[in-house]
């Protein structure tokens, strides 16, 4: 899996935060999402996905690698 | 065109009026009138106030995408905006009603307090809050009203500390709020209640140009003399900031508690377990279940629209009615069954798309601490009046109840 954040489309929502605070993180400044992980291990992806589902502004892009 | 719900050419007749009644009965569903659109499909027409027709948009599915559409604009400013009531002259509101990339430049610079860590870091200090309010109540007279007495003092001292706000005025700018958010408020009665929130804020924000604080309000003085926001923006943001933090969080506390005092299978659920898990799922399902922003999300269409067979024009209004679609059998079975069991976190109840509620880790903080911790220390907690006795805000913005009358 290979994860991608677009962070001039992150309104700061953190709900990737919520559900992944491995692999996702905000800005202290302005809450803009930062990227901790590209390639997140499996026991984390689940909860991945989730956040790219539930991000409100289409942030997250998952690409899974076969 | 045969299709009776369209009403274009000024046809209004058969357009069901929005918004629409609750069942006396069933005061935590949302109106039965939504619940049969939803059921036609996901798009309908709908009469407002000023006998404009614009769509609401019931079914889930719909909403998420157009909620996340760039070509839907919140800017209220727009000929074909759905207005709640009369647009007062002169209005206050903010990023709220704004699109990007105004919206995001103001959004950015009131974000930091409300990330997820930085709201964490505060949990400590919002579990005393909690703890001392409820020592007050349970050495005070009973019954009591918890409107009152605990739902609006929680985040309301929450969100002036964190902007830097003295508490000592809550009286006065509750008062306002209300007014404000009242929908049935006369149009120069909700300016005049808004021109004084946003004096008020705008003489704080001089205050803390003089002399800055540790808190928000302050920190966006520093970003009036860096010259990136103007004293008048600044003072709009303060009262949005101030609103949307205790208004909507106090509904969340009172609503919550009836509707748990109303299902004592799910408040045994809460009463009984101090798993933080059981504790943030019940607080999704609250907020799906109660969705207290019943007035749908307002906007309007930049450019036409393609959408499940129907075509909104550009300049149309719609209303997302949030309510309805966290009812929504495809997405959540048994939708009207409260079960804080379910894993809800994918309700719209915080909206969704850009202007997806900014407060909402404060929120989810606040509730998770009050959920858990006020019906295990009152474990009696009980209602003192007749359900239908109670004052329901059906004439507000936000959904709740004017005044909770309980005991022990
Ligand atoms: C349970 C409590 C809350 C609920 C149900 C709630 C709900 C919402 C909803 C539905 C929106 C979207 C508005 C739209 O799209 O038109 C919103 C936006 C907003 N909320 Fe909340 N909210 C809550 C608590 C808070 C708190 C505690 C704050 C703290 C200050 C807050 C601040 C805001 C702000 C500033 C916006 C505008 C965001 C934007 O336009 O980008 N809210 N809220
Ligand atoms: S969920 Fe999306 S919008 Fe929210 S912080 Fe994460 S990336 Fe940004």
């Amino acid at each position: 899996m290979n994860v991608i954040v677009d962070a001039g489309k992150c309104c700061g929502a953190g709900q990737c935060v919520l559900l992944a605070p491995d692999v996702f993180d905000q800005n202290e400044d302005d809450g803009i999402v930062v990227l901790l992980d590209a390639t997140p291990p499996e026991a984390l992806r689940a909860a991945v996905r989730e956040a790219a589902e539930v991000c409100p502004a289409a942030a997250i892009t998952v690409e899974e690698r076969p | 065109m045969t299709d009776t719900l369209s009403a274009a050419g000024g046809e209004t007749a058969g357009v069901p009026e929005f918004p629409m009644p609750r069942a006396a009965r069933c005061p935590f569903d949302p109106p039965p009138g939504l619940r049969s659109l939803q059921e036609e499909g996901p798009l309908a027409r709908v009469r407002l106030w000023d006998g404009s027709t614009p769509w609401v948009v019931t079914r889930y599915a719909e909403q998420r995408a157009l909620m996340a559409d760039p070509r839907v604009s919140a800017d209220i400013t727009r000929p074909g905006y759905p207005a709640q009531a009369p647009m007062p002259k002169g209005s206050f509101a903010s990023f709220i009603l704004m699109d990007d990339p105004e919206h995001h430049r103001l959004r950015r610079m009131v974000q930091a307090p409300f990330t997820v860590k930085r709201v964490e870091e505060m949990r400590p200090a919002v579990q005393r809050i909690v703890d001392d309010l409820i020592d007050a109540v349970l050495a005070g007279p009973k019954p009591v009203d918890l409107v009152e007495a605990f739902a609006l003092p929680v985040p309301s001292l929450v969100i002036c500390e964190l902007l830097g706000v003295p508490y000592d005025d809550h009286d006065f700018f509750q008062d306002n709020s209300k007014t404000v958010i009242r929908r049935d408020a006369a149009p120069e009665e909700r300016a005049a209640a808004g021109a004084r929130l946003n004096a008020y804020l705008d003489d704080l924000v001089g205050r803390k140009l003089a002399e800055p604080a540790d808190d928000l309000l302050s920190r966006l003085t520093g970003r009036i003399e860096a010259g990136e926001l103007s004293r008048a923006e600044a003072a709009q943001m303060g009262v949005l900031l101030l609103i949307a933090g205790h208004e909507t969080t106090a509904n969340m506390i009172a609503l919550g508690t009836l509707a748990l005092l109303r299902h004592p299978d799910q408040l045994a659920l809460l009463r009984e377990s101090d798993d933080p898990k059981l504790v943030a799922g019940a607080v999704e399902e609250l907020l799906r279940y109660l969705n207290i922003t019943h007035s749908g999300r307002r906007r309007v269409a930049l450019e036409d629209i393609e959408i499940s067979g129907q075509v909104i024009r550009a300049g149309e209004g719609m209303i997302m009615a949030n309510d309805i679609a966290n009812r929504d059998p495809e997405v959540f079975p048994g939708p009207d069954d409260l079960d804080l069991r379910r894993d809800a976190p994918r309700h719209v109840a915080f909206g969704f798309g850009v202007h997806q509620c900014l407060g909402q880790p404060l929120a989810r903080m606040e509730l998770q601490v009050v959920y858990s911790t006020l019906y295990r220390r009152i474990p009696t907690l009980s209602l003192a009046t007749d359900l239908d006795r109670v004052p329901f805000k059906h004439d507000g913005q936000v959904y709740g109840v004017y005044e909770l009358p309980v005991t022990w």
